[in-house]
C-alpha cells in the first residue's frame, strides 16, 4: 500500500499521491472501491446461496440424478464381467463356445447367491421378453450344471439356443445405454441389432407425443379464443368494472386444481348436471346420454377451464397498455372497424399472446391430474405414461427417458418464452 | 364503454353480440365452480340436482355430507396434514425466497440470468418430472413417506413464486430511502427492518400464500413422496374420485372454494395496498 512511501500526511481525505487518489488511510481510491464492490458482490451471492443451495441439493440434483437413469445400465456390466470379456471372441454368428458358458455358470451361480440376477433379468427382459425366465429358471438350476456348462444351459431355456439373445448381453454390456431412448421412440433393434422402427401395432410413444402436443396446441387456440374477447373487453372497461370482472378469472385460478376437476366430473358425466338438463330440456332422450367425460373432450374441457386464467392474465395486462387512440387515428384515416382491429390492434397485443400462448403450452404439455382423472384412454397426455413406468412398470429408465425428452422440449419452450417476454416479467394474479 | 352516438345498425348489433359473448365466457370460468356448492348440500347421494331441490323445497337440502366429513378420521387427519405441511413449506418458502429475492435485486449481483432461471426452475419443470426425481433422490436419504420429507419437496416448489413477487416489488423500490435512513444514522440491520420491510412486506406476503395455496394444492408429489400418515386434502380428493365418489368430496370441494375467495382477497387487498404504497397506481 501506499502508506509505506511517507510522501502524505494521512490527515485530509481524497488526496493526490503520485498522481494518484487515495483516501483518508492512503489506499489508493481505484483499490479501495473496488474492494467495496467486492464486498456487496459478496453480499448479494450470499443472500441469494441458501436458497441456491437448498435447490441445488433438494431438487436440480434429483433430477439430474434422474435423468441419468435414463442412459445408465449397471445390471450386465457388474453381474457378467467374465461372460462378456468371454464373447468378446466370438463373432456373433451361431452359437457362442464353451468359455462363454463356463463364465456364464459362474457369474450366474453368484448372482442367484447374492440375489443381483433378479435385476439382470428384469433390464434384459425390456430387450426381448422371455429373458426374466430364462435367466430365472437357469439361476435356480445353475448350481448342479457340469462340465460341459453349454449342454446344460441349452436344455435349461430355449432362449440360450438363440443366438440374438447372446447378441443383446453383448450389446447391453456397455455402461451406457441408448436403448431407453430408442424405446421411448417406439424404436427396437432387429435381428441384424440395427435401430428400427416397432411394428406398426407396438407403437405408442410417437403416437402419445404427437397426441400430447396436438392436445397442447388445441388447448392453447382454444384458452386464445375465449381468452381474446374477455381480456379485451376488461381493457376498455373503466378499471372499477374491470376488477370487478377479474374476479371471475382469479377465482378460478385460486380454486383448488382438484376441485375444478371435480367439478367438471359432476357436470359432464353420464348422470351429471349437463346430461340431465339435455334430457330435460328434451334434447336428448335416456339412451342418448352424451360421454363428454373420461375421454379426450373432457379432458380437452377441463383443461381449458383450468388453464384459461393463464391466458388471461398476460393478455389483459398487455392490452391494458395499448392507448385506444392507436385505433381511432386508423378509423379516422378511413379504416373500417375490422380493419383498424386486425391491423391495429391485434398487432399491439402479440406480445401478450406470445406470453399467454407459450405459457399455457408448457403447463398443459407436462400435465398429468387432469388427464389422469378425466381422460379415460383416449385423453392421457406423456405424463400418465412416464407415471406408469415410475409406479406400475417399473421400467424406471424408460420413464426417465420420456421424462428427459419432456423436460427438454419444456426448457427450450421456456427459452421462447423468456425472449418473449423475460422471467422476471412473470405475473402473478 | 357505452356504443358510441355515431355507430350505426350493425355496429350495435355487433357491440350486444360481444357482451353476450363475453357474458357466457364469464359464465364458463365461474359456473362449474359454483355450480357444485349446492350440490353438496344434496340429501341424496347423487351428483345432480334433485326435484327438491330445484322447487326448494327443505328436504332436499341436508348438511350430512359435512357430517360426513367433520365426523371422518381420514378427512381430519389429511386436513391437519395439509396444513401442517402448507405452514411449514411456505415458512422455508418464505424465508429463503425473500432472501434471495433480496440477493438478486442488488445491481452487484453476478450471473443474475442463469440463477434467476435456476432459483424459479421448480416453476417450469413439470411436475411428473419433478416428483420422480424428488421420488429417487428422497428415497434414497430415508425422507420418503415422512412428513419433513413432503415440507422440504413442497417448501421448493413453493420458493419461485415468493423470489418472483418479492423481485416484482423490490423493483419499485426507491434506494434513496435505505440512503437517507443510513445517512441518519441506522445501522444496516436496522434500515432494513424499519424501512425496507415494512415496504417489501406485501409482496412477501403474498408471495407466500403463493407458496402456501402451492403446498394446499399439490398433488403429483404427495401421490409418489408421501405415504398413508401424510395423506392431504388433494391426496384424499384423488381417491376419492378415483375409488368411492360421494357428495363429501363436494363439501370439501365448497369450503376449499370459500378458502379459495378469502386467500384471492387478501391477495389483491396487498397488491393493491403495495402499488399504492409505491406509488404506482391510484387504485
Amino acid at each position: 500500500m501506499t502508506q509505506s512511501d511517507g510522501t502524505h500526511s494521512g490527515s485530509d481525505a481524497g488526496h493526490m499521491v503520485n498522481g494518484q487518489m487515495v483516501t483518508v488511510d492512503g489506499t489508493p481510491l481505484k483499490a479501495s472501491l473496488k474492494r467495496a464492490e467486492r464486498k456487496r458482490t459478496f453480499i448479494a451471492f450470499l443472500l441469494v446461496a441458501p436458497l441456491l443451495t437448498y435447490l441445488l441439493i433438494s431438487f436440480i440434483f434429483p433430477i439430474g440424478q434422474m435423468m441419468w437413469r435414463s442412459v445408465d445400465n449397471p445390471q450386465v456390466v457388474t453381474t457378467l464381467p467374465k461372460t462378456l470379456e468371454a464373447l468378446e471372441d466370438w463373432d456373433g454368428e451361431g452359437l457362442p463356445d464353451e468359455p462363454v458358458f463356463e463364465a456364464l455358470a459362474e457369474e450366474l451361480a453368484i448372482a442367484s447367491a447374492n440375489r443381483t440376477v433378479g435385476q439382470l433379468a428384469v433390464r434384459l427382459n425390456y430387450e426381448i421378453s422371455a429373458a426374466r425366465g430364462a435367466l430365472m429358471r437357469t439361476s435356480r438350476s445353475v448350481e448342479d450344471f457340469e462340465p460341459p456348462y453349454k449342454e446344460d444351459f441349452l436344455d435349461a431355456h430355449r432362449l440360450w439356443n438363440d443366438p440374438a439373445f447372446y447378441r443383446i448381453i453383448k450389446r447391453e454390456g456397455n455402461p451406457l445405454t441408448a436403448s431407453y431412448y430408442i424405446a421411448a421412440f417406439d424404436g427396437t433393434y432387429n435381428e441384424d441389432g440395427e435401430v428400427v422402427l416397432q411394428d406398426e401395432n407396438r407403437r405408442i410413444y410417437i403416437d402419445l407425443f404427437i397426441r400430447t402436443f396436438a392436445m397442447s396446441l388445441g388447448i392453447t387456440l382454444i384458452t386464445l379464443l375465449l381468452g381474446f374477447p374477455i381480456s379485451f373487453l376488461m381493457a376498455s372497461l373503466p378499471m372499477r368494472h374491470a376488477n370487478l370482472l377479474m374476479i371471475f378469472v382469479l377465482l378460478p385460478f385460486w380454486t383448488s386444481l382438484l376441485v375444478r376437476t371435480t367439478s367438471w366430473i359432476v357436470l359432464l358425466q353420464q348422470q351429471g348436471v349437463i346430461n340431465e338438463l339435455l334430457i330435460a330440456l328434451g334434447f336428448i332422450g335416456d339412451d342418448g346420454r352424451l360421454g363428454m367425460i373420461y375421454n379426450m373432450t373432457g379432458t380437452i374441457i377441463a383443461m381449458t377451464h383450468i388453464l384459461l386464467p393463464f391466458m388471461v392474465l398476460p393478455l389483459y395486462s398487455v392490452m391494458k397498455t395499448i392507448p385506444p387512440s392507436y385505433v381511432r387515428a386508423a378509423k379516422s384515416l378511413g379504416a373500417t372497424p375490422w380493419t383498424a382491429f386486425w391491423r391495429v390492434y391485434v398487432p399491439q397485443t402479440l406480445p401478450g399472446i406470445g406470453a399467454g400462448a407459450v405459457l399455457v403450452f408448457i403447463i398443459s404439455i407436462g400435465y398429468y391430474i387432469t388427464p389422469a382423472l378425466v381422460g379415460g384412454q383416449s385423453g392421457q397426455m406423456i405424463s400418465n405414461l412416464i407415471a406408469h413406468h415410475m409406479q406400475t412398470s417399473l421400467n424406471w429408465g424408460l420413464a426417465a427417458a420420456l421424462g428427459s425428452v419432456l423436460l427438454i422440449s419444456v426448457l427450450i419452450l421456456y427459452w421462447v418464452y423468456n425472449r418473449l417476454v423475460g422471467a422476471d416479467s412473470l405475473k402473478l394474479g | 364503454m357505452a356504443v358510441p352516438t355515431y355507430a350505426g345498425p350493425l355496429e350495435r348489433i355487433w357491440y350486444y353480440a360481444f357482451r353476450v359473448l363475453c357474458g357466457l365466457i364469464f359464465f364458463f370460468l365461474i359456473a362449474p365452480i359454483l355450480i357444485m356448492v349446492p350440490l353438496s348440500f344434496n340429501v341424496e347421494p347423487y351428483f345432480t340436482y334433485t326435484r327438491e331441490m330445484l322447487t326448494f323445497n327443505p328436504d332436499g337440502f341436508s348438511l350430512r355430507w359435512y357430517q360426513d366429513l367433520f365426523s371422518s378420521e381420514s378427512w381430519m387427519t389429511s386436513i391437519q396434514n395439509s396444513l401442517i405441511i402448507g405452514i411449514a413449506s411456505t415458512l422455508i418458502a418464505t424465508f429463503l425466497g425473500t432472501l434471495a429475492a433480496l440477493g438478486l435485486s442488488r445491481s452487484e449481483m453476478p450471473f443474475k440470468g442463469l440463477v434467476m432461471g435456476l432459483l424459479i426452475s421448480p416453476m417450469i419443470v413439470p411436475l411428473i418430472i419433478s416428483a420422480a426425481g424428488m421420488f429417487f433422490f428422497y428415497s434414497s436419504v430415508g425422507l420418503a413417506n415422512t412428513l419433513p420429507g413432503v415440507i422440504l419437496a413442497h417448501a421448493a416448489l413453493g420458493t419461485p413464486f415468493v423470489v418472483i413477487t418479492v423481485t416484482a416489488t423490490l423493483v419499485g423500490f426507491d434506494h434513496s430511502l435505505t440512503r437517507a435512513s443510513a445517512s441518519l444514522g441506522a445501522g444496516a440491520g436496522r434500515t432494513f427492518f424499519k424501512i425496507q420491510m415494512p415496504l417489501i412486506l406485501p409482496g412477501v406476503i403474498s408471495g407466500g400464500l403463493f407458496a402456501f395455496i402451492t403446498s394446499f394444492d399439490e398433488i403429483v408429489i404427495v401421490l409418489f413422496l408421501a405415504g398413508v400418515e401424510q395423506r392431504t386434502i388433494p391426496r384424499e380428493m384423488w381417491s376419492g374420485i378415483r375409488e368411492q365418489i360421494s357428495p363429501t368430496i363436494l363439501a370439501v370441494a365448497s369450503i376449499l372454494v370459500a378458502f379459495s375467495i378469502l386467500l384471492l382477497t387478501t391477495v389483491e387487498v396487498l397488491r393493491r395496498r403495495s402499488e399504492r404504497l409505491r406509488g404506482m397506481s391510484p387504485g
